[in-house]
């Protein structure tokens, strides 16, 4: 625990102070990441539910902020619980009928969502709150009560704080009694149902609070941008954050902040191949971690810190 | 020797079943596997198809076949009718039946068809039928016939009478017995039902907690007092 | 009634497509459980490999031949690589490899051939419209394509011998090798059916919508849809549900929710099905014993 808070000081005061304001929107743009990934794990790594379509749930967030501020000038941080809420709702309705069935039929039907959503944020009727192709543009929130930070440094922060509030409240959840109730539904779903556990009930409420939270990173995501547009929201981005999970660590709560900085990072570095590399390098990195590392990067860190440790403690006696 | 096992151990994962056993089946004879539930007797027969993990000497007709898969096993003469039919239950009979000569390559696949439904008359009837429609004592004579087809040296049967009325056993048993007075075709019979596994067989062996306990003439382990008491009933 | 009725033909038709790719779809999941949502994207990289020998020179209909053998090729060795270690795998790294081979294909896709928008010619002329005007000269050509395809399809599976081995394999794959069916060779030769099929469906749709990577996305999807609507166990299903999918979405594009929506449709339908019948209109829900 006290590791944890140290490493959210340094990541509050360091980062602040030297990065530029490139970097700290790429910090900022990994916080966004951390909590919508932390939203899919939490369905996927936690409860099993395998969901190809959570960049519809950042979108609805992203244009819930987005049109909240521009049509009905609400104040950024507002905005937030009210994505939250909206994603909430829509994830309940949505996993309803889908989470019925299992593994495939519902890693299909997220797809379909995933792949449909741009289409439905271009449709005419909602036009006047969509900006339909055009999108919405909103401003860069100031940092308040006058402090003397520059704007990206004030967001940054605030992005950090709203990802370490989300991770905080999220561990506790998934290592308490709920936790455990999500697992057992994971690993042996006909096992907890005979206990007792209200199956359908359970996945449909956990697919809720995922989308609650990738739909805070979108929200956040729409005020770091400053822009929306349906076009950034397309099957891509579900399908970028499912590998960023897999990255990660899947069940993982710190392998999270991992997937977020591989997906922030690594197009970039891509991208400098070609324009089509970021996709290729997604699918093999994908693949690979698959067969040799299915358990992300923090499962790795996690059994070579095991090994260390095991390692250090011979080495005492 | 048409086949030979020599200290065949098997098992399912960390699970051993088999623990060394020796048998042998020779050309054209009928051989009788005898055991309680949980004897081996199913894995025996899997372990001899490359089903499941094995180690140990497998010899057929002279080649070790203890390293090769199900399909090369086959393939050289072992037809196996194993325990629950394996039936392909979506398909119709006809089209089990043209499964079974799937590995030939003669023209004479038409003819055997032929007389297979000539010896299995109630096959015959359902032709076109869906097989998972057909009940457990038709699924088990289209499981032989269809192994049948198989042209094989060897018929590997497991538990033929499971769970059918007596009467049908009857039937099966005296299907089983034509096959082997045709002869061409040596059969390994593995049955809980040991008196009919007796009454048909050459050879017998008692397997008890996945070890030989007993081999001789089929006469010879049917008059043996231990083995009356405990499989035979009397 | 003339709208309708050419909504209808031209439903007919780009089901014609669907029904393919639903196929396609169903062939695997038949064989592996397991579904290949990397099918799209591999039908759109072989409608360009057939682009590129046209190109070179070759007349439509050999291009035609060549880009099914090698898409064949390429699904057969993609089954022996990627599918054949993954066999026994949890539902999630299966899927994630099927995410991955996606991203490849349409990453790779978008490299070689970049992503600038391509016609792709339509060997059935741009000639005056058939059927009096209800019906574009491609569209005939592509559904009596589709018919064959379909209907060679179904021949195969029915009446010859390594098509009732395949379909053994699929069913039942451990009283398959007792019979002597190589099970392993028979998935591969599925996978190079069924990537050969999608590549048929790609060729027919490309002429009307143009070549782009992303070509196959939304295809894809309706793909599901009819898959689903038509029983995700039973071939014939998969085809007449790609059917009542493709009229579903001319005729819903049409008069319910406009053109824009479209892709919707398809969601809603897959949803729709999954809530009132899992099992589709001709499959079977497959009951697992506890």
């Amino acid at each position: 625990m006290l590791a944890w808070a140290a490493l959210l000081a340094f990541a509050a005061v360091v980062p602040t102070l030297l990065a530029s304001n490139y970097q700290l929107f790429q910090l900022t743009m990994v916080a966004v990441y951390a909590i919508a990934i932390l939203g899919l794990n939490i369905v996927t790594g936690f409860n099993g539910q395998i969901s190809l379509g959570h960049g519809a749930f950042f979108a609805i967030g992203a244009y819930v902020t987005a049109i909240l501020m521009s049509n009905y000038d609400w104040p950024y941080w507002l905005t937030l619980p009210v994505a939250g809420v909206a994603c909430g709702v829509v994830g309940y309705l949505l996993g309803f009928p889908a989470l019925r069935l299992g593994g495939l039929y519902l890693a299909l039907t997220t797809l379909a969502l995933a792949v449909a959503t741009p289409q439905l944020l271009k449709y005419k009727l909602l036009e006047d709150w969509t900006g339909g192709v055009q999108g919405v543009t909103i401003s860069k929130p100031d940092p308040p009560f006058g402090l003397p930070l520059s704007q990206d440094q004030w967001l940054y922060l605030f992005a950090l704080a709203v990802g370490a509030v989300l991770f905080l409240l999220t561990a506790n959840l998934v290592t308490g009694r709920i936790g455990r109730a999500m697992r057992a539904i994971r690993d042996h779903p006909l096992a907890a149902e005979a206990m007792g556990i209200d199956v359908a009930q359970f996945k449909t409420r956990t697919f809720a609070v995922g989308a609650a939270l990738t739909g805070i990173g979108g929200a956040l995501d729409a005020v770091a941008v400053q822009f929306v547009s349906p076009d950034s929201f397309g099957s891509f981005l579900s399908i970028v954050l499912f590998v960023g999970l897999v990255v990660g660590g899947v069940g993982s709560i710190p392998g999270t902040i991992l997937g977020a900085v591989f997906i922030e990072f690594v197009p970039l570095v891509a991208q400098g191949i070609s324009d089509a590399a970021p996709g290729a390098v997604y699918g093999a990195i994908l693949i690979a971690f698959l067969f040799l590392l299915p358990s992300g990067v923090a499962g790795m860190l996690r059994s070579g810190w095991t090994r260390l440790a095991k390692t250090a403690n011979a080495i005492k006696r | 020797m048409l086949l030979e096992l020599r200290a065949l151990h098997a098992g399912y994962g960390d699970t051993q079943v088999l623990h060394g056993i020796d048998l042998a089946v020779p050309e054209s004879g009928v051989v009788s596997l005898l055991g309680a539930n949980g004897a081996g007797k199913t894995t025996t027969m899997r372990a001899i198809c490359g089903m499941i993990a094995r180690s140990g000497e497998i010899r057929f007709a002279g080649e070790r076949i203890d390293g090769l898969s199900t399909e090369d096993i086959v393939r050289r003469g072992i037809a196996h009718v194993p325990d629950g039919r394996g039936t392909f239950v979506e398909l119709t009979v006809h089209e089990n039946l043209r499964l079974g000569a799937y590995t030939r390559r003669d023209s004479a696949v038409a003819s055997d068809i032929e007389r297979m439904l000539t010896l299995f008359p109630r096959l015959k009837e359902r032709l076109a039928q869906q097989a998972g429609t057909l009940s457990g004592g038709e699924q088990q004579m289209l499981a032989i016939a269809r192994a049948m087809l198989m042209r094989p040296r060897l018929l590997l049967l497991d538990e033929p009478s499971f769970g059918l009325a007596p009467l049908i056993v009857q039937e099966i048993f005296r299907i089983m017995r034509r096959i082997r007075d045709d002869g061409g075709v040596s059969l390994l019979l593995v049955e809980q039902n040991a008196s009919l596994a007796l009454a048909i067989a050459d050879t017998a062996y008692v397997l008890e907690t996945g070890q030989i306990a007993m081999s001789g003439t089929a006469e010879e382990i049917g008059r043996d007092e231990a083995v009356r008491r405990a499989y035979l009933g009397y | 009634m003339q709208g309708l009725l050419h909504q209808l033909i031209s439903g007919l038709t780009t089901g014609g497509i669907y029904a393919s790719l639903a196929l396609a779809l169903v062939m695997i999941y038949q064989a592996t459980h397991h579904v290949n949502f990397a099918q799209g994207e591999m039908a759109t990289f072989s409608t360009y490999i057939a682009l590129t020998l046209i190109e070179a020179g070759f007349p439509y209909w050999v291009a035609f031949a060549l880009t099914l053998v090698t898409s064949f090729a390429i699904g057969a060795v993609i089954e022996r690589v990627l599918m054949r270690p993954m066999a026994n795998a949890p539902v999630l790294a299966s899927v994630g490899i099927f995410i991955g081979l996606l991203l490849i294909f349409n990453s790779v896709t978008g490299w070689i051939f970049t992503y600038t928008l391509r016609p792709f010619p339509s060997p059935f002329g741009e000639g005056a419209p058939l059927l009096g005007g209800l019906v574009s000269r491609h569209e005939a050509g592509s559904a009596g394509v589709t018919l064959a395809v379909l209907v060679l399809v179904f021949l195969f599976f029915r009446f010859t011998k390594v098509g009732l081995a395949m379909r053994a394999a699929a069913l039942n794959p451990v009283s398959s090798r007792l019979v002597g069916v190589r099970v392993g060779r028979m998935l591969a030769l599925g996978w190079g059916l069924a990537a050969a099929i999608g590549a048929v469906a790609g060729m027919m749709v490309a002429p009307v919508v143009f070549l782009d990577p992303n070509m196959m996305g939304g295809v894809l999807l309706y793909a599901f849809a009819g898959a689903l609507l038509g029983g995700i166990t039973s071939p014939v299903g998969a085809v007449v549900g790609g059917f009542l999918v493709g009229v579903m979405e001319n005729i819903g594009g049409a008069y319910i929710v406009g053109t824009e929506l479209k892709l919707t449709i398809a969601l809603i339908i897959i949803v729709a099905v999954l809530v009132l019948k899992p099992s589709g209109l001709f499959g079977r829900v497959v009951v697992s014993r506890v």
